[in-house]
């Protein structure tokens, strides 16, 4: 017989109930099951009420992030092995700070519309036609905004993150390592655009610098990092618009001209 | 907008961005004792209390030394109440608190590249220990000489 552990799964249902309670159920633990597995399991065998989201098991999609016994975790890539042996339950809530529509099922319209604000994409008003080839990076400059480039949109950094509870208005850490990831590419002309949004008091003003969002991302990305450096940028563009008042527009606010 | 009929505001179908029947949690007002990472930063906000403590000590000090030695003599008799050793050591604690993590955290906030590769962490924040230690150093032969 297998061993086996026990998961309490937060349960809300939008039609019966005020607000989640925990129901728990009796999984085994196999070495190579994660906390997906056990969902899976649950569902297939036990509760096929039992809803949440994910695709991939591999860590690439970003949907199955939840809270592991407190801590925001993707559940494909936490496994119950580092659980049972410390003899412990697993708790399995919803993200926090996010609305709940349906046990572990968050509401993610907020989080894409704060993405939108920040245009997450490459902006190249003069671009030249496709008969000019392709725009060729350096490994250097690819390596610029790499890191940046690697996050999935789990969420698990707004999860993290106590101002985006405290202040839901806060652009938030994805969001704005995205738009660095953009300001940063050598492709990109968007950062002037980018700018009114990033350094507001919504946008990287708003981040206290807690670090959470860099120790839980599972693709290290260092949101807290690029919000860090661009809050350098925000202060040499303010500083430079005292010292030439009505010099030209800035159209490269990004910190990616001069530094090379 | 002409008056409206209370009872038709109350009834009719509205817009609203805030779905009906999603759950929306409370952040609790003692989020911050939740969590050891969350404390840890508290923490380091509140030692800035302390630095802004002894910025104003240093400037009493300053003050009193310009008054004469009769007054400075004064001041250092104040200092030697148990009252304000103990904030003074539990400043000293912050302090030393304060300047390690903020110390820590600048590799973070300013990636420097060397030759196209990003310089180790623990290179960025090596300068800021080294300055401390000579300075801490300069400032003990001044003070023990």
């Amino acid at each position: 017989m297998a061993e086996t552990i026990i998961l309490e799964i937060a349960r809300y249902s939008p039609e019966r109930d005020t607000q989640p309670h925990f129901q728990s159920y009796e999984v085994p633990v196999h070495k190579e099951w994660v906390v997906l597995d056990a969902l899976n399991h649950i569902k297939d065998t036990e509760d096929g009420t039992l809803t949440y989201r994910w695709s991939c098991r591999m860590g690439i999609c970003g949907s199955c992030g939840m809270m592991v016994n407190g801590e925001p975790k993707l559940t494909c890539a936490t496994f119950l092995t580092d659980y049972a042996h410390k003899g412990g339950k697993i708790r399995v809530e919803p993200l926090r700070y996010f609305p709940v529509v349906r046990d572990l099922v968050t509401e993610l319209g907020d989080f894409l519309a704060k993405l939108k604000k920040v245009k997450p994409w490459l902006i190249h008003p003069n671009q030249p036609p496709l008969s000019q080839g392709e725009f060729l990076q350096t490994p250097a400059q690819v390596d610029r905004y790499k890191q940046f480039s690697m996050c999935i949109n789990c969420t698990l950094c707004y999860a993290a993150c106590p101002v985006v509870g405290l202040d839901p208005i806060f652009v938030g850490p994805a969001a704005l390592a995205l738009a660095q990831r953009y300001n940063m590419d050598s492709r990109d002309e968007g950062s002037g655009e980018r700018i009114a949004v990033l350094a507001h008091p919504d946008g990287i003003w708003g981040c206290t610098f807690v670090g959470e969002c860099t120790r839980v991302c599972p693709k290290h990305v260092d949101p807290a990092g690029a919000i860090q450096q661009y809050k350098l940028t925000a202060v040499l563009e303010w500083l430079k618009s005292f010292v030439m008042p009505r010099g030209p527009e800035s159209e490269h606010v990004g910190s990616k001209s001069g530094d090379d | 907008m002409s008056e409206a009929n209370p009872e038709t505001i109350e009834t009719a179908p509205r817009y609203t961005e805030f779905h009906p029947r999603w759950y929306r949690p409370q952040v609790s007002v003692y989020w911050w004792l939740g969590q050891r990472q969350y404390l840890k930063f508290i923490l380091r906000e509140l030692s800035s209390v302390f630095v802004a403590l002894f910025v104003v000590m240093t400037l009493f000090q300053l003050s009193a030394l310009k008054d004469g030695p009769e007054a400075y003599a004064d001041f250092q008799r104040s200092l030697q109440s148990p009252l304000v050793i103990a904030v003074n050591a539990i400043g000293f604690l912050f302090i030393v608190f304060h300047a390690v993590t903020w110390f820590n955290l600048a590799p973070s906030a300013m990636p420097v590249r060397l030759g196209g590769k990003r310089v180790p962490a623990f290179l960025v924040a090596a300068p800021s220990y080294v300055m401390w230690i000579l300075v801490s150093a300069i400032v003990s032969w001044l003070v023990l000489r």
